[in-house]
């Protein structure tokens, strides 16, 4: 994916460190705009982000997006991308030749912890000192002259925010000497020693060796035994490295974090001047918005507006897509000659992609609001409110919002779980996600109600609803608790959870995101969805009925592979108390679960004749019988099959998007696999276990 | 695993979270398994360092505690094991 740009050999190539939080990305979407190119690592779900823009002679620049980290030893697999492309270790990445360093001016000590550890890396390296208006008003004061002076390589105060100081910072980019660090922030000399020694026993090139070596140096016992399968020697010169310093009273896991914290404190103590400014705005703000009262209220207030701005504004667009795809299928059918193709086109390949674009405006609302909550700043308060609660299941507060939204559509929700950085804890997010229940269930369940009670009291059947989505929410909560207590346990899992200013969200940034991840998930998600519709279409369409035989749609239906396969599963699904015909709705609601009923209304139609013209799918239902004269739909069937929509994955696009955000086949085919079973057990539960209690 | 990276006695040493709201003390060490010591060091708590507790999140955990000019966020389990000195 990043081929074409990386392959000149005369591009230079740039790439953006930095804190999460400090502006980075808005950096690069300013300097690159919509020239970016966004894939995954090979192997893990970083997003690989490749930009280019022109010096000042317009000269080309490849511009990477390095994720966000705090510190080079790496401890989730973003930050060991970052780390890895620095050290030149990425396969899809040469080693960068010049690195900016992007620094929050509102919070320089922490932030030049990284710079120092990228000093450290010997690279020409440029520090954007980004948000000095912010900490101007915030009272604080930065000699950036200093600074440089300080740093030993140039500083440019920036406002990514407004573009300003981009020029500047191109200009300096341009320059075709680009100067090595002149300074290095001094370490304890044990440690300098010792790690000369390690780098000399690397057999990595002298310039990378070293930093290597510092890294290693400072690895705890349960990382160098990770590391140790594939690099026995290093590890052990580690360890033995490691031991000669603690028997010499330096702790090498310590002693540097605490050297380059006291160089920081000497460097801000001359550069920075500090005015007392009484409570900030963000302060003020916080006392209502994380206050034990107002703050849950507002909270809820900010969610219910997101959710139903979701919902709201994308209602309208999503009509004329799915109104636009039966247009398009209908002209289909009318204006080529009756074929294979035809159908083809227009009972598969249309509606399967239209079924994908038809998620197009929620999506794209999503990334909106999720633009606004996290440049905002409130993301963060979000997860210091909800982690309480998330934690009781062993996950992060950050994981609600990715939850929230999975009620409007999973689709949107299992992308906004990238905001969750503990790699289990994503997974955990993603895999609970489809038990959220999404309005594609409503009008299965809206169905099932009306069989099971056709004369209740709109109440009684609102209360039944709030059921479905509680039995989904305590499956969903039930089933995290599992994962983290065996495959995705994840060690000591601890909050650490940076809760920035509050901030004006930038428009023109939130807009690149939503216009680029969304063309990523098109590309991605179409191409598999309509392979697999297609397949689905085969299934239904196929073997082709004896055009003689002058069979209505039902039967033909039913001797469709669809409907062999309907009764080849019937055995399966005789203990939930289902026969073929509801095995046919099941399986033709693979894809999206609302299918279940325009499928039921073609398969009772055959015998919904006898029934009489203007009889709703409703009283069919319930008047169908079995062999035996019982009715097919009974109370426990009725309530066996919305169990079994509250568990099940029946989602093509779910599917398709797990696949997409976990890189790989095997966690969405284990979710479709476990909420499958889970949706059988449920059911059977439901059915074997009411017969047991007499009821019927 | 455990050992405290301060060279203060203990005596001098109260754990962060006894310290009212909004009254800064230094860092003295931090009692906490090797991993999230160092990780809490990366993010600046280093002995030495300027601490205070800003206010708990609306259901009592996590906290929210202010060192080095930011605003960082974790449950009190790993707060327990930052001492604190210099009261």
């Amino acid at each position: 994916m990043s081929a074409t740009v990386t392959s000149s050999p005369t591009l230079r190539h740039i790439a953006i460190a930095g804190n999460p939080n400090c502006g980075k990305s808005t950096i690069f979407n300013a300097l690159t705009g919509l020239r970016q190119k966004v894939g995954n690592y090979s192997g893990v779900t970083v997003e690989h982000k490749v930009g280019r823009f022109y010096g000042s002679h317009g000269e080309p620049m490849s511009l990477l997006d390095l994720p966000g980290n705090y510190s080079l030893q790496a401890r989730s697999p973003d930050e060991a991308v970052a780390r890895d492309v620095l050290l030149g270790r990425r396969p899809e990445e040469p080693r960068p030749d010049t690195v900016v360093a992007v620094v929050d001016a509102t919070n320089l000590e922490r932030n030049l912890y990284l710079v120092a550890q990228l000093l450290d890396l010997g690279l020409p390296t440029v520090v954007a000192l980004n948000m000095v208006d912010m900490a101007e008003r915030n009272g604080i004061r930065i000699d950036v002259k200093m600074l440089q002076e300080e740093l030993g390589v140039p500083v440019i105060p920036v406002v990514a925010t407004k573009g300003a100081g981009l020029v500047e910072l191109k200009q300096i980019l341009s320059r075709e000497k680009f100067p090595a660090p002149t300074k290095r922030p001094p370490m304890p000399p044990a440690i300098e020693r010792e790690a000369r020694l390690l780098a000399d026993r690397l057999p990595a090139a002298p310039e990378i060796a070293f930093p290597e070596a510092l890294l290693l140096l400072s690895l705890h016992d349960r990382a160098l035994e990770d590391l140790a399968e594939h690099d026995p020697a290093a590890v052990e010169a580690t360890l033995a490295a490691q031991e000669r310093l603690r028997a010499e009273g330096v702790d090498p896991l310590c002693s540097l974090v605490e050297a380059r914290y006291q160089w920081i404190d000497g460097v801000c103590r001359r550069t920075v001047q500090r005015a007392e400014t009484g409570l900030s705005l963000s302060d003020r703000l916080d006392r209502v918005l994380t206050h034990r009262v107002w703050g849950g209220l507002v909270f809820v207030a900010a969610m219910a507006l997101m959710f139903f701005g979701i919902f709201i504004i994308a209602h309208a667009p999503m009509h004329w897509i799915d109104h636009g795809a039966h247009w398009a299928s209908q002209w289909v059918t009318q204006h080529l000659p009756e074929s294979n193709l035809r159908s083809l086109i227009a009972d598969g390949a249309i509606p399967g992609v239209g079924g994908v674009t038809v998620f197009l405006p929620q999506i794209l609302m999503l990334y909106f609001f999720l633009g606004l909550l996290e440049d905002s700043g409130y993301m963060a308060r979000a997860a210091f409110m909800m982690d309480r609660i998330m934690a009781g299941v062993g996950l992060h507060g950050k994981s609600f919002i990715p939850l929230l939204s999975s009620f409007g559509c999973a689709v949107p929700g299992i992308m906004a779980a990238r905001t969750v950085e503990n790699h289990k804890d994503r997974l955990a997010t993603i895999l609970i996600a489809p038990l959220m229940t999404c309005p594609a269930r409503l009008p299965v369940y809206t169905l099932m109600i009306a069989v099971l009670l056709p004369a209740a009291s709109a109440l009684t059947k609102a209360a039944i609803l709030l059921a479905l989505y509680l039995a989904g929410i305590v499956a969903a909560f039930g089933l995290a608790w599992v994962f983290k207590k065996t495959v995705l346990r994840s060690e000591k899992s601890m909050l650490l959870l940076e809760l920035p200013p509050y901030r004006m969200p930038s428009l023109r940034s939130i807009g690149v995101r939503m216009v680029e991840r969304t063309g990523t998930f098109l590309k991605r998600a179409g191409t598999v969805i309509l392979a697999i519709s297609i397949l689905l279409w085969a299934l239904a369409a196929f073997p082709k009925p004896d055009p003689q035989a002058k069979l209505s749609q039902a039967e033909a239906l039913s001797q469709s592979y669809a409907g062999r396969l309907g009764r080849w599963i019937e055995p399966a699904i005789r203990p939930l108390g289902y026969d073929w015909k509801i095995g046919v709705g099941l399986i033709s609601s693979f894809a999206a679960r609302e299918v279940f009923v325009g499928t039921m209304a073609i398969v009772y139609n055959v015998e919904g004749d006898a029934h009489g013209a203007d009889a709703t799918l409703r009283d069919i239902m319930r008047a169908e019988r079995r062999p035996d004269g019982t009715p097919v739909f009974t109370p426990l069937v009725c309530v066996s099959l919305m169990v079994f929509y509250v568990l099940a994955m029946q989602c093509l696009s779910t599917v398709v998007v797990v696949r997409r955000e976990t890189n790989s086949w095997r966690w969405p085919l284990l979710q479709v696999g476990l909420l499958t079973t889970l949706a059988w057990l449920g059911a059977f539960a439901v059915y074997q276990g009411g017969q047991l209690l007499g009821f019927h | 695993m455990i050992q405290p990276a301060s060279s203060l006695p203990a005596a001098h040493c109260a754990p962060l979270l006894t310290l009212p709201l909004r009254q800064k003390a230094c860092i003295a060490g931090l009692t906490l398994p090797t991993e999230q010591r160092t990780r809490l060091m990366e993010m600046g708590l280093t002995p030495g360092a300027e601490v205070q507790i800003i206010r708990f999140a609306p259901l009592g955990d996590p906290i929210e505690i202010e060192v080095r000019g930011y605003r960082l966020s974790l449950r009190k389990r790993e707060a327990e094991g930052i001492q604190v000195g210099g009261l």
